[in-house]
């Protein structure tokens, strides 16, 4: 079927030109293949970064397009690592990123390694599990603000009835203790599957002749999970771990959807300082340099990272 | 593969082909933008009559008020060709003006003889003039709106909850006229048993993220003194943001916040505010305006159970309103500029603004509000005059939605999330808005 | 494999796999209640919505979907009266409210949106991708490594902070608010993504295929057309797949750089407001009928799903 295909385009493209594609080098091919990718993330990720580098040296507003625009130095930069809001910020973010990533790794290895029996029925119910991480965070995180809701929500409502609290003192959203554990809930939700998938895949690279092994020499269950399954897995989780971290880190929307960084500023992580200062305050200059800090924080921080997944899995 | 290839472009070229088809048939439509609330529906059954008549169809995009202002400035300031028409924000003039969004409206006035002075004096300043106090229009007001409250007549008459009440404060229970009146009747109210079903006293803004527990706290630190800056020198706020008297006002807020308001009512404005009354959770509610007729109507806490009074007094008997409502204006990234301009002509006519008040709309047209059935038009048409007459409204610099930034972070964080004293909050927010007036070169 | 385990001397005793199976199966359950309960809310009236205890079993209703297509206004029975029968289901639904329906609502608009942008960038993702895929997997390209990882690194960046140079861009160039601004976007968001995973399935094809045919005499573009091509169509159609969800899903962009001609549904589901607050129900259907076909392609990708989360880094 597909031969026709190409005959056809063979047959429509003009003599001369066919011939001129039939007989380009593989050096010219390889060029040929690749370039429309490049020029196109040169054009929309890399000539922006360096706008944006350029930016964040001066005192430039997106709103006042008008008006000149001075060049500020290093200033926007010692501003804000100046600013305790900022680091009020990161601390949020680190607090975020830190809690969920070991939640959802524990809970996600103990789910792989329960599914990893092989129980009847286990890749139906591994699907059904999966459902919640390809679901867009933004419309679904919307709607556990929905459930989260006091006294009518049903997070709400399945909380009171399980601990005796009066529904209406179950206020996740608005209660400067537990907003912050509220995100963190919807998160694990929806990104747990996601580590449980790698680390399953983890845990069936595994070889079988290890555990044979050890059965021969009689080491209990507790000494081979430790010894074997727990060592070999971690690659796996590490990866895991890398991939969370970096997209919470990054976290927008469904923060944004569900707390919008309140009560208070208890749960605006990075991102939505990010997004006040440039898009709702319209300091594009310093909002700017924010954005290469972050940048160069998750680059640098990812960076060590790898270097340290592959010392593991050299090992 | 080749099938695939086949849906690809068969479903590729079916989009086109149905983009193409909707955008030329709609290409004369005009786009009128505004927030998402009651007034914007009834615009759109009012609008109706404009189709009819002029044969140019309407489109509309509304946002909720949490996002009105961040999403149409982010339009706005994207050059957008969004809306041709756009009802935006008071605050919005100053920065719309000077970066050239609107078009000017004043010619238009002469040619088509609409006046400035037809139209209720507060409304003019709010909406359309900037800079302030010089006849320079770039709106035509549209939609008069002012922080008012509503309050639950049947519960206050209760003769039960009368006689209780007496004992308790001394004072017949009726609507309050101070804002110390205010927060007794709401305690007295706070999780009382009534009809039974848990009730609190009062629903105030409190939302983080766009301008609600500005217009909240503001609409009870005016009456208790707040000014902005020194009348005599502008924009020196030290001792006029954060006075004494400004302190005493934002701790009653987050005295009210504490005591009285409904579980869980840490971001709420004007939606949340009107599911608390509707639903008869609390016994009053500060809203806009706008909200009344609304309520008005509703089947369960409307007519004869709902009553309205005038934001209350301060302390030494000061007494003003946090101003609400908007202008319509012309976008001047717009390509139909003219059908636009023809929709203000119609919209600035007498019948229409009468029609418009009647739908639900807060007409600004003195012709329709100093009618003398006016008043007696609708239950809150009275209340709706009072507080208009007494109204203060936010900086509508072109820097405006910094220094809102600012005081949405300073109040929220004292107000709700508890951090620091009343003090600390106003003092922040001096620095903040200094910072913000220095940075535009105004200080 | 799954084979041998059953009689190896380490297959999980049948105990331990009921218990497996007992805890896995309760949290599926648990997991997908938020979803189920999207799914009934938008059958619910409003006022049973919000009611408390919250409902479980509930007269069903299509007010939800009504409220989701349409924009109403509360008027007075008078003026109710002096237009006419209603015309319809929901008009009927919604005079019971004393509201009469005031014209369309934007969610189709938005709806169809986001098919446009989805498939547009897809196929641009896909089609660049493949290409850029071929190339780094069969030739040697000076700096191979790197390239590829710059084509990754791209993925580091937060989402906002992209968004503000691309903001001005767009402003001078007239693509704010558009759906080619938007398929560009993602397109270039999406083909990092594509590449990876392409190389990878290409990776796997063998190169002898290729070699037998140009021995035939066919040109390497052909041999491309005609050996690589069709043995990829797997992988990608799940690429494809991967690239469709995160065009589909995609918020904060959107958010920050469509305002209504272009914008897509993720950043208009949330807006969907009722009177006061949001109209649940609404939200609920709008949320529901936005779901359904994410939840279609999980299930067509489910082996898949791996690969493509971890841009072709596990691969099973």
């Amino acid at each position: 079927m597909l031969n026709r295909t190409a005959d056809n385009v063979a047959r429509a493209t003009p003599e001369p030109l066919a011939r001129k594609i039939r007989g380009i080098s593989d050096k010219g091919l390889a060029w040929l293949f690749i370039s429309p990718t490049i020029l196109l993330l040169l054009a929309i990720n890399i000539f922006p970064l360096f706008w944006a580098i350029y930016l964040s040296f001066t005192n430039y507003r997106a709103n006042r397009p008008n008006e000149v625009v001075k060049n500020l130095g290093l200033s926007n930069y010692q501003r804000i690592l100046g600013d305790q809001d900022i680091w009020i910020a990161m601390q949020t973010t680190a607090h975020f990123v830190f809690w969920t990533i070991l939640l959802q790794t524990v809970i996600g290895f103990t789910l792989a390694w329960l599914i990893d029996r092989k129980f009847r029925g286990h890749a139906f119910w591994t699907t059904i599990i999966l459902v919640p991480m390809m679901l867009s965070p933004a419309v679904v995180g919307n709607f556990w603000r929905f459930l989260y809701e006091p006294q009518i929500g049903l997070f709400s409502y399945v909380i009171s009835f399980v601990t005796g609290i009066p529904p209406t003192n179950v206020q996740m959203l608005s209660n400067v203790e537990l907003a912050p554990w509220a995100i963190i809930i919807v998160d694990t939700w929806m990104w747990t599957p996601y580590v449980m998938l790698i680390c399953l895949a983890g845990l069936r690279s595994i070889p079988e002749y290890i555990y044979e092994a050890a059965e021969v020499d009689r080491a209990s269950n507790w000494r081979q999970f430790w010894s074997i399954t727990l060592p070999m897995a971690l690659p796996f989780i590490m990866l895991a771990v890398l991939f969370r971290g970096i997209e919470n880190f990054k976290m927008f929307d469904m923060v944004n959807l569900l707390t919008g960084g309140g009560p208070g500023s208890t749960t605006e992580v990075a991102s939505i300082t990010l997004k006040r200062q440039a898009f709702e305050s319209w300091r594009t200059g310093y909002s700017s340099a924010f954005a290469i800090i972050l940048f160069v924080a998750v680059f640098g921080l990812a960076n060590i990272y790898v270097k340290a997944l592959n010392k593991v899995k050299q090992r | 593969m080749k099938s695939t290839l086949k849906l690809a472009l068969g479903l590729a070229s079916a989009i086109t082909a149905s983009t193409a088809v909707s955008t030329a048939a709609h290409a004369e439509d005009l786009t009128l933008c505004w927030a998402a609330w009651d007034p914007a529906n009834a615009l759109v059954e009012l609008s109706k009559d404009f189709t009819k008549e002029t044969g140019i169809g309407m489109k509309f995009e509304f946002v909720p008020w949490t996002e009105y202002a961040a999403r149409f400035l982010n339009e706005l300031n994207s050059h957008g060709k969004l809306c041709d028409l756009i009802i935006g924000d008071s605050q919005w003039i100053g920065g719309s003006a000077e970066n050239g969004h609107y078009i000017k409206l004043n010619d238009f006035f002469d040619k088509e003889k609409i006046s400035m002075d037809d139209f209720v004096p507060a409304t003019v300043v709010g909406y359309s003039e900037w800079p302030k106090n010089t006849p320079n229009y770039w709106a035509l007001p549209a939609m008069g709106d002012v922080v008012g409250w509503t309050y639950r007549k049947d519960w206050f008459s209760k003769p039960e909850l009368q006689k209780e009440f007496k004992e308790k404060y001394g004072w017949d229970l009726a609507a309050p006229t101070t804002f110390d009146q205010l927060k007794q009747i709401a305690e007295f109210f706070q999780k009382r048993q009534i009809d039974g079903k848990t009730v609190y006293g009062a629903s105030i803004y409190t939302e983080r993220g766009s301008e609600g527990i500005t217009m909240g706290a503001m609409d009870v630190l005016y009456s208790f003194g707040f000014q902005y800056e020194n009348p005599k020198k502008p924009y020196e706020m030290e001792g006029f943001v954060n006075s004494e008297k400004s302190v005493k006002g934002l701790e009653f807020y987050k005295a009210l916040y504490d005591c009285c308001t409904p579980p869980g009512a840490s971001n709420s404005y004007m939606g949340e505010g009107v599911d608390a009354f509707k639903s008869g959770q609390v016994a009053m509610h500060m809203n806009f305006a706008f909200t009344w007729p609304g309520l008005q109507k509703d089947e369960n806490v409307g007519g004869d159970k709902i009553g309205y009074f005038v934001n209350p007094k301060g302390p030494d008997g000061d007494q003003f309103a946090q101003l609400g409502g908007q202008g319509i204006s012309v976008v001047s990234y717009s390509d139909k500029q003219e059908s636009a301009l023809k929709y203000i002509k119609w919209f600035a006519n007498k019948d229409v603004q009468a029609k418009w008040w009647s739908l639900g709309g807060y007409s600004c047209l003195n012709a329709v509000v100093k009618d003398p059935k006016f008043p007696s038009s609708q239950p809150y048409a009275q209340t709706f005059l009072d507080s208009m007459a007494i109204v203060k409204d936010f900086w509508a610099e072109p820097s405006y939605a910094q220094l809102l930034q600012a005081s949405q972070k300073r109040f929220h964080d004292y107000v709700v999330a508890g951090q620091g004293s009343a003090k600390d909050a106003l003092d922040g927010l001096v620095k903040d808005w200094t910072q913000v007036f220095q940075d535009d070169g105004k200080m | 494999m799954s084979l041998t385990t059953a009689h190896s001397v380490v297959a999980p005793s049948a105990n331990s796999k009921r218990i497996a199976g007992v805890i896995i199966v309760a949290y599926a359950l648990i997991s997908i209640v938020p979803l189920l309960w999207i799914f009934a809310t938008s059958f619910k009236t409003p006022p049973d919505s919000i009611a408390y205890p919250p409902k479980i079993v509930f007269q069903p209703s299509l007010e939800g979907y009504c409220n989701l297509f349409t924009t109403r206004t509360r008027q007075t029975p008078e003026y109710i009266n002096s237009l006419g029968p209603a015309t319809g289901l929901c008009d009927e639904t919604v005079r019971k409210r004393n509201m009469v329906i005031a014209g369309p609502s934007n969610f189709v608009p938005r709806f169809v949106n986001s098919l446009i942008i989805a498939f547009g960038s897809t196929f641009c993702a896909v089609f660049l991708g493949t290409l850029s895929a071929y190339g780094f997997s069969r030739f040697k390209v000076p700096l191979a490594d790197d390239l590829l990882f710059f084509i990754l690194s791209t993925r580091f960046m937060p989402p906002i902070a992209v968004a503000i140079p691309i903001y001005l861009m767009y402003r001078e160039l007239g693509l704010s608010d558009t759906a080619l601004g938007m398929i560009l976007l993602y397109t270039a968001v999406n083909v990092s993504l594509a590449v990876w995973l392409l190389k990878g399935f290409i990776d796997e094809i063998p190169r002898e295929y290729e070699e037998a045919a140009m021995i035939d005499g066919y040109t390497r573009l052909q041999a491309f057309w005609r050996t690589v091509l069709p043995q990829a169509t797997t992988g990608i159609a799940a690429t494809a797949i991967f690239c469709l969800i995160f065009a589909w899903n995609e918020y904060a962009f959107a958010a920050l750089l469509t305002s209504g001609t272009a914008q897509t549904a993720p950043p208009f589901i949330p807006t969907i407001i009722g009177e006061g607050g949001q109209d649940w129900p609404a939200v609920a259907a709008g949320t529901t009928i936005f779901l359904v076909p994410i939840l279609v392609f999980t299930i067509l990708l489910r082996k898949q799903l791996l690969r493509g989360i971890t841009f072709g880094a596990v691969r099973k």
